[in-house]
């Protein structure tokens, strides 16, 4: 199903072994009345085809600002790319023209947006959203854009599919609605699809079924993703590796049953210590003291130092601590990763 | 959608009955000498004074006068005017000019708040948004009774651009100076609400869908986000059209044209009541009718009404 000719006419450069997707160093800035607000300060990443990354933090940490980037849908302005790089199949999107990079956008890296609802636009039927990317980008004929559309629908098990195609956002409830953003993130058979926070806005039991049927559409076409997400539970079940994000730096990276066995960054160590657990009942829960800094004034040296219990003199200086490798494809950002690790 | 426009009809019925109450009150209730107030200052003969009682039913109650007076509307027998000229005719030789300036009015309103409305909002802060800002709260501040002599006569006297007078069969061109002024009453709120309303929509989170999913920015905006943002300029514009009418009133009378406004115009200067009765009452189906069209429109827009 996948349109070959349509692959390779994306964008000239791409090299298909190459990784599929890199991020080296991005930074991110707003420039805004009050000052200027650092959101993503360094981020580095990389994704493989098949392979499922989390990307977890608090909000506000830069998640969604670096999902915006990889897509080339900040708005500009108040949002600046300052430094970094974004290799896709080998060529830097950053460096490349508006146009093609639209082409690149659905049809190769698509986005899942956290509330269906309000990404969805509610004055056209969801047939014409779908129905759009196959006639804007492969020039498909009316009748069969309308075909791939119903097409999509039953792929993401909407039930009749036929007759929901002509249903406006609002006449779906919000796991439909969901299922509805999923097909249209699909539709054009992208390699990277980057979910923020998919499932956000759904209650627990639609939840599962739409990480469930993320996952199985993901090993079907090989595709690789991008879970963003602030949830523990979410990730654990279905990432392979996971970004631990914190004032707009990966704090910590690595494979998911290495982070939640043993912690290397202190901020890792305090989230998965802030869950709810069952065994623990009746006690009260662990909260990490303070809060978030704010993106215009954060901190010298480590920014999570001010609520860090391990901080030492060396963490409240410049420069950040660089991205230690604590076991092979691990690495924190903490001088003091040992005593975390508790080795 | 079908209940909708049965509800909408409804409320329509409703309100023509009061509209029309609320001019046919203002005429004969609450009045010491109903034919008196009808002629206006002028000395009432008593052979206009038995015709005039005999056409209002003035002899009959309140009530049974108000039937009459909507039968006689709603079967299209408007009656006579003091000067003894049927109101009926009188409408008809001048609505066809009237439609026409005020549908020019509304196509040049509604293009221009478009046009700017959308660029304005794509550059909010820039230049052009300033200046448009700024000439808007000009117009806003300028009423159509200086604004429409002015115009005269600048551009039909001494620039000569366009002819000063327009006739019963005038062009499309010499339309064009008297329907310009005309669309100047509602230009400005209908350019401001659609800049806030495409700036607000510019914002929206389907607007980011939209762009992720690859388009053009030009898709995205005339698409997308113009389908949203028309949502309050339709209704704006059902009410302009009561401004319209208003407006149509010092145009015509201005620009000299025959047309309803400037026959409306006539009949409250020479105090011909029933004249103004007549084509009030028309006036107000009219602008219901619009109203309820503007409605039906919007709930094409937006598909969250027709399905309510």
């Amino acid at each position: 199903m996948t349109d070959i000719k349509a692959q390779l006419d994306v964008l000239p450069g791409l090299d298909p072994r190459a990784p599929l997707l890199q991020v080296n160093d991005l930074h991110v800035e707003f420039r805004t009345r009050d000052g200027v607000a650092k959101a993503v300060n360094g981020a580095s990443f990389w994704l493989n085809p098949g392979e499922t990354l989390a990307i977890l933090g608090e909000s506000g940490c830069g998640k969604s600002v670096t999902a915006q980037a990889i897509m080339g849908i900040l708005e500009t302005p108040p949002g600046h790319i300052t430094r970094g790089e974004i290799r896709y199949r080998g060529v830097d999107l950053l460096k490349v023209r508006e146009a093609e990079r639209r082409r690149v956008r659905a049809n190769r890296v698509a986005m899942i947006f956290q509330d269906a609802l309000s990404a969805l636009n509610p004055v056209y039927t969801v047939g014409f959203q779908l129905a759009e990317l196959f006639r804007v980008h492969r020039g498909a004929s009316r009748a069969d854009a309308k075909s791939r559309a119903i097409e999509l629908l039953d792929q993401v098990r909407i039930p009749a599919a036929k007759s929901r195609i002509n249903d406006y956002p609002h006449q779906f409830s919000g796991g439909m609605r969901q299922r509805v953003m999923i097909a249209m993130a699909l539709a054009l058979d992208p390699e990277v699809l980057i979910a923020d926070e998919p499932t956000t806005a759904l209650d627990v039991t639609v939840q599962a079924q739409i990480m469930g049927l993320l996952a199985e559409l993901q090993r079907q076409r090989n595709m690789g993703l991008i879970l963003i997400t602030h949830d523990m539970g979410v990730v654990a079940d279905v990432a392979d590796r996971i970004s631990v994000m914190y004032a707009g730096r990966i704090v910590e990276e690595a494979p998911v049953y290495d982070i939640y066995a043993r912690p290397a960054h202190p901020y890792t160590r305090a989230l998965l210590e802030s869950i709810p657990r069952l065994d623990l009942k009746g006690q009260q829960l662990t909260a990490i003291r303070g809060l978030p800094p704010a993106l215009t004034a954060i901190p010298a040296g480590c920014a999570f130092h001010p609520r860090c219990g391990y901080a030492k003199e060396p963490c409240r200086q410049d420069p950040a601590p660089p991205a230690y490798a604590v076991a092979p494809r691990r690495t924190a950002r903490c001088h003091f990763f040992r005593e975390v690790l508790g080795e | 959608m079908f209940r909708y426009i049965v509800r909408r009809l409804l409320q329509m019925i409703l309100t023509f009955f009061g509209a029309t109450f609320v001019v046919f009150a203002l005429m004969f209730a609450n009045q010491d000498d109903p034919v008196q107030a009808l002629a206006g200052e002028k000395p009432v003969s008593a052979s206009l004074r038995e015709a005039l009682t005999e056409r209002y039913h003035l002899d009959e109650g309140l009530l049974s006068q108000y039937w009459y007076y909507m039968s006689n509307l709603l079967t299209g027998d408007l009656g006579e005017s003091i000067s003894g000229r049927e109101i009926g005719t009188l409408l008809e030789d001048s609505w066809p000019v009237t439609v026409r300036l005020s549908l020019m009015a509304l196509v040049i309103a509604a293009a221009l708040a478009l046009g700017a409305g959308v660029w304005s909002a794509i550059r909010r802060g820039s230049v052009f948004d300033n200046g448009i800002l700024a000439f808007t709260l000009l117009l806003l501040a300028l009423p159509i009774v200086v604004l429409a002599p002015v115009a005269q006569w600048i551009f039909g006297m001494e620039l000569g651009w366009f002819p000063a007078t327009a006739s019963r069969n005038a062009s499309f061109y010499a339309l064009l100076l008297p329907a310009l002024v005309l669309a100047t009453t509602v230009v400005a709120t209908q350019l401001r609400v659609t800049r806030t309303s495409v700036a607000e929509n510019l914002r929206a989170d389907y607007v980011r869908t939209a762009r992720a999913k690859g388009l053009a920015p030009r898709r995205v905006i005339w698409v997308h986000v113009l389908r949203n943002s028309l949502i309050p300029l339709v209704t704006l514009i059902g009410v302009d059209l009561g401004v319209l009418m208003s407006g149509a009133l010092v145009t015509e009378g201005v620009f000299n044209i025959p047309g309803v406004g400037s026959k409306l115009a006539q009949g409250i200067r020479t105090e011909d009541g029933p004249m103004v009765v007549g084509f009030v009452s028309v006036l107000v189906i009219v602008f219901l009718v619009m109203n309820l069209v503007v409605d039906l429109l919007y709930a094409a827009l937006d598909p969250r009404i027709r399905y309510e």
